[in-house]
C-alpha cells in the first residue's frame, strides 16, 4: 500500500488496492441467514471473548496483587535483599531491571525504527528487503532461551563484557528488535497516503516528509511496539539470567552484574526460598509495568496532540 | 549537495536495516557451529526421529519433543487465535469508549506480565484444576496450551487492532451506506483489508508460543515420551534446552544446541509459509 | 576488589549466604554470586569468567584439570505428599517406582491411585546422585515428570497426593506447605542420620577454580571452610565434616 509514496513507483504496476477494498463478492449470495441474527450472534461471541479475556486478566492480576501488595512497603522498596532474598527488600533488583531495560530500548529503538522506515519508505521490494524482512521475522521466532545462550557466548565471553547490565541489555535489544521493526513498519505503512502527498505538494523533501508527516502519525503504532518491547524486557527471565547474571548486589555501572526482578521472582518462587517475597516482587513488577504503560501513553498523547 | 543530503537518510536507514541481518547471521552461525557436530555423529534421522532421550547414556532422540512443541503450540493457537481476533474486533469496533480506555491498557499490561508469573499462576490454578477435574498429574499439554494461549493474546490483539483501526474511514462508511450490517462490514470489508496485519499478528503470536520457555517449563511436566492424551505431560524443544542447559556439558550441551537447530528450522519453515501467505495477497 | 562465583543453582543459595556474611566482615570486597548451573560453573571457571565455579555433582571429563574444593555434603530425601499413608520404602521399591515397574500406590500398601513420578532433569547433580545411589540396574522411566529445581519438585509433591519426588534434605522443611520425607529401609531421612552415616543418600557440593586459588579468592574459600563458614552451612541444613 506504500507503493504510491515511492519516488519511482512507475517501476511497479500501480494498483487500486488502497482505494477500493476487495469485497468478497461470493459473500452476498451465500448469506441466507437473516443478517440481523448473524449480527447478534457475532456480537455476542465477540463480547463474550472480550469478557473472558478480562476475567482471566483480572484473575491473574488480582490474585498476585492480593498476595503481593501486603508485602510491599517502603522497606521492601528501599532495602537490598538479604539472606538469599528471604529477608530485606528488592531495591537492587529494581535498579538492575531499569538499567537492563534502558540499555535494551536505547539500542534497539533506533535500529528498529530505522529498519522500519527503510522497509516502508526508502526502498522498493527487492532481494535486500526480502532478506531484511526474513531476518526480522526469523529473529522474532527465536526462543528467548536461545538468545540467552547466544548472549552468553557472544557478549559475555567473546566480547568479554562478563555478566553485566550491558550484556543483558544488548541481548534483550537483539531480542526485541523484530517486535519494534514489525510494529513500526505496520504503523508507517498504514499512515494515509494523503499525508505524504500533502507534504510533497508543499515542497517537502522525502526526509522532511518522513520526519514531519509520516513519523508523527505513525507514532501511536510505534509506541505500541515500544511498550510491548519494554514489557517483554521486564518480563524476560531465560535470556537475562544467562547474560546479566543473578547476583543480589547493587549494580554500580554498565559492567556490573545484576539480578532483574523477574529473575528474582523466578528464583524465589521456583526454589521455594520465600513465597511472600516472591508475591511481593511479582506485584511490584505488575505495578511497574502499569506505570510505564500509563506514562508512555500519556507522553504519546501529548506528542500527537502537539503535532496535529 | 542537496541531493547528497536527500540521500543520506536512506543510507542511514539501510545501514540500520543491516542490524537484523547481522544479528540473525551471528546467531545462526553460533548455533550451527555448536550443534551440527552431534547431529553428524548421531545421524540426522536418528536424532530427529529417535524416540529416546538419555544424554547421560549417549542417546539423543528428540522426536517426542518435536511432537510436544507442535501439539502445545497448536493447542495454544486453537484457543488463543479466535479469542484474540475477537478481542481486536471488539476493541476496534464494538467497545464503548470508556471500556476501550480500560481494555486497551489492560492488554498492554497483560503483555508485560513476566512469563514466569504466568507459569506460576498456571501451576497454582490451572494445573490443580486439571488434576482434580480431568485426572492425571495436571502438568499436561492442556495446561501448557491454556497458559500459552493467554500469553499470546496481547500480541495478537494489539497488532490486529492497530491494523483494523488504521483502515481509512470511508471503507466502513461506504459499506454501511450500501446497506451492509455492521458485522457484514467487518467480515467482508474490514477484515480482508486488514488481513496482512492480522496474519502478522497471528504469526507473531504463534512465534511467541513456540519460543516460550519458562512458563511452559512450569506447567508441561517435561516428560520425554510420546503423549497418549492431552492430559499427559510432554516436553517441547524449548523446554528441553531450558531445563537441561544449566547442567549440560560436552555432547549433552551440543545436543541441546542441535535441538536449537531443529527449532530454528521449524521456525524458518513457518516464516517461509507466512511470507508466502502475506506476499501472495493482491496488493 | 571483586570475586565472581558462578554455577549450580543448588549451591547458589548457600554461597549467597556465605558471601553476605563474608562481605559484612570485609566491606571492601565484593562477592558476586551467579547461577547458570553446574556446567556453566565449570565453563566459567575454565574461561576465567568466574573466579570460582559451583557444582552439585562430581566433575566430568571435560572439566578435568580444575581445582576442586568440597564445601559440604547434601542429603537426598525421597518425598511424598503428607496425605500419603506410606512412610517407609525400600531402595528397591523406590527404584521400581522410578522405572515404573510399580505404577500404583496400592501395590505398596497405599491408596488405589496411579503414582505420579517426578524426577530432575538429565545432567542435574541431584539426578545423577539419585541414579547412582538408587537406580542401580534400572533406568528412570521417560514418562516421569521432569522438573528443573528442588523447589519445583517440592511444590508439586506438596500439591499432589499421588506424587513422589527427590530433593535436597535441607529443603524438606522450607516452604509454605509441608511434604513428607520417607524413611529408606527403616532409616529416617534426618540430618543426624546423614552425619552418622546410616542414611547414605548424599552428594557433594563443590567449588572449582581454574588453578590453585590465590589472593582474595583463597581467602574467601578459607572463610567458607572455616568454623564460621561451616556453622553457617550447618545451620542451613547441609552436612559438613
Amino acid at each position: 500500500m506504500s507503493d504510491e509514496t515511492r519516488t519511482d513507483a512507475s517501476d511497479k504496476p500501480r494498483t487500486d488496492a488502497s482505494d477500493k477494498p476487495r469485497t468478497d463478492a461470493s459473500d452476498k449470495p451465500r448469506m441466507r441467514v437473516n443478517p440481523r441474527i448473524t449480527e447478534r450472534i457475532a456480537k455476542a461471541i465477540i463480547w463474550s471473548a472480550a469478557l473472558l479475556v478480562m476475567v482471566v486478566l483480572l484473575a491473574i492480576i488480582i490474585y498476585i496483587l492480593i498476595k503481593g501488595l501486603p508485602v510491599i512497603d517502603w522497606q521492601f522498596l528501599t532495602e537490598n535483599p538479604h539472606n538469599m532474598g528471604r529477608d530485606g527488600g528488592v531495591f537492587s533488583t529494581i535498579i538492575g531491571t531499569l538499567m537492563v531495560v534502558a540499555v535494551a530500548i536505547i539500542i534497539a529503538v533506533p535500529f528498529g525504527i530505522g529498519t522500519a522506515f527503510y522497509l516502508a519508505e526508502y526502498t522498493r521490494e527487492g532481494l535486500f528487503t526480502r532478506i531484511v524482512r526474513f531476518s526480522a521475522e526469523s529473529l522474532a521466532g527465536i526462543p528467548s532461551i536461545v538468545y540467552g545462550l547466544f548472549g552468553f557466548l557472544f557478549f559475555v565471553i567473546y566480547l568479554d563484557l562478563g555478566w553485566s547490565v550491558l550484556s543483558g541489555g544488548l541481548t534483550l535489544a537483539v531480542m526485541i528488535l523484530p517486535t519494534i521493526i514489525r510494529t513500526s513498519e505496520e504503523a508507517i505503512i498504514t499512515v494515509p497516503r494523503s499525508y505524504r502527498e500533502v507534504s510533497f505538494s508543499l515542497g517537502g523533501t522525502k526526509w522532511q516528509t518522513t520526519l514531519k508527516a509520516v513519523f508523527p502519525s505513525a507514532l501511536r503504532g510505534v509506541a505500541n511496539g515500544i511498550i510491548l518491547s519494554i514489557g517483554r524486557c521486564i518480563a524476560e527471565t531465560a535470556a537475562v539470567v544467562l547474560t546479566a547474571g543473578s547476583t543480589l548486589r547493587m549494580p554500580t555501572s554498565l559492567f556490573s552484574p545484576t539480578r532483574t526482578m523477574a529473575v528474582h521472582f523466578y528464583i524465589l518462587a521456583r526454589e521455594g526460598i520465600s513465597m511472600e517475597n516472591a508475591y511481593g516482587t511479582a506485584a511490584l513488577l505488575i505495578i511497574l509495568i502499569f506505570i510505564i504503560n500509563v506514562v508512555v501513553n500519556a507522553l504519546i498523547d501529548r506528542f500527537v496532540a502537539k503535532n496535529r | 549537495m542537496s541531493k547528497l543530503r536527500e540521500k543520506t537518510p536512506g543510507f542511514i536507514f539501510m545501514a540500520l536495516a543491516l542490524s537484523s541481518i547481522s544479528a540473525l547471521a551471528l546467531i545462526t552461525v553460533f548455533i550451527i557451529v555448536n550443534g551440527a557436530p552431534i547431529i553428524a555423529k548421531v545421524g540426522f534421522i536418528d536424532f530427529v526421529f529417535g524416540m529416546t532421550w538419555a544424554p547421560s547414556e549417549g542417546e539423543f532422540g528428540i522426536f517426542p519433543m518435536i511432537l510436544g512443541s507442535v501439539l502445545v503450540t497448536l493447542g495454544a493457537a486453537i484457543i488463543g487465535v479466535p479469542v484474540g481476533i475477537c478481542c481486536s474486533i471488539f476493541l476496534a469496533e464494538f467497545a464503548p469508549v470508556p471500556l476501550r480506555g480500560i481494555f486497551r491498557p489492560a492488554i498492554q499490561l497483560l503483555a508485560g506480565i513476566p512469563s514466569v508469573v504466568y507459569g506460576f499462576w498456571g501451576l497454582l490454578f490451572i494445573v490443580p484444576l486439571i488434576r482434580d477435574r480431568l485426572g492425571g498429574p495436571g502438568l499436561s499439554i492442556l495446561a501448557g496450551a491454556i497458559i500459552l494461549a493467554i500469553m499470546i493474546l496481547p500480541t495478537i490483539i494489539s497488532i490486529s487492532e492497530v491494523s483494523l483501526i488504521a483502515l481509512p474511514r470511508h471503507y466502513k462508511e461506504g459499506s454501511l451506506a450500501l446497506g451492509l450490517t455492521h458485522w457484514q462490514t467487518i467480515r467482508s470489508v474490514m477484515m480482508p483489508a486488514a488481513k496482512s496485519g492480522i496474519v502478522a499478528a497471528v504469526i507473531l503470536g504463534i512465534g511467541r508460543a513456540i519460543g516460550e520457555t519458562m512458563a511452559v517449563i512450569m506447567v508441561l511436566g517435561n516428560a520425554v515420551a510420546v503423549p497418549e492424551s492431552i492430559l499427559d505431560p510432554v516436553r517441547t524443544l524449548t523446554t528441553n534446552i531450558g531445563i537441561e542447559m544449566g547442567y549440560a556439558s560436552g555432547e549433552h550441551q551440543q545436543a541441546l544446541f542441535a535441538t536449537g537447530i531443529v527449532l530454528f528450522v521449524i521456525i524458518m519453515i513457518l516464516n517461509l509459509l507466512a511470507q508466502y501467505i502475506t506476499t501472495r495477497r493482491p496488493r | 576488589m571483586r570475586i565472581i562465583v558462578a554455577g549450580s543453582t543448588s549451591v547458589q543459595p548457600y554461597a549467597e549466604i556465605l558471601a553476605e556474611a563474608y562481605c559484612d566482615m570485609y566491606p571492601e570486597i565484593a562477592v558476586d554470586i551467579q547461577g547458570g548451573g553446574s556446567s556453566a560453573g565449570g565453563t566459567a571457571a575454565q574461561t576465567g569468567t568466574a573466579d570460582i565455579g559451583m557444582s552439585s555433582r562430581a566433575l566430568n571429563q571435560q572439566e578435568e584439570g580444575l581445582y576442586v574444593i568440597e564445601i559440604a555434603k547434601d542429603g537426598l530425601a525421597i518425598i511424598v505428599n503428607p496425605a500419603n499413608p506410606i512412610n517407609n520404602l525400600t531402595l528397591e521399591q523406590v527404584s521400581a517406582i522410578y522405572s515404573q515397574r510399580i505404577d500404583n500406590w496400592s501395590s505398596l500398601g497405599g491408596n488405589n491411585a496411579k503414582i505420579h513420578v517426578i524426577a530432575r532433569e538429565d545432567g542435574s547433580g541431584t539426578r545423577s546422585a539419585f541414579v547412582d545411589l538408587v537406580m542401580h540396574n534400572s533406568k528412570i522411566s521417560p514418562r516421569a515428570i521432569v522438573q528443573d529445581s528442588n523447589g519445583a519438585v517440592r511444590q508439586l509433591v506438596a500439591d499432589d497426593p499421588n506424587a513422589i519426588g527427590f530433593i535436597s534434605l535441607g529443603l524438606v522443611d522450607i516452604g509454605e506447605r509441608p511434604v513428607k520425607a520417607l524413611s529408606l529401609d527403616g532409616v529416617a531421612a534426618t540430618h543426624d542420620n546423614v552425619v552418622n552415616g546410616s542414611y547414605n543418600l548424599t552428594r557433594p557440593f563443590i567449588f572449582v577454580t581454574k588453578s590453585e586459588p590465590r589472593g582474595i579468592t583463597l581467602d574467601f574459600i578459607n572463610y567458607v571452610l572455616s568454623d564460621e563458614g561451616r556453622r553457617i552451612l550447618l545451620a542451613e541444613g547441609l552436612v559438613v565434616d
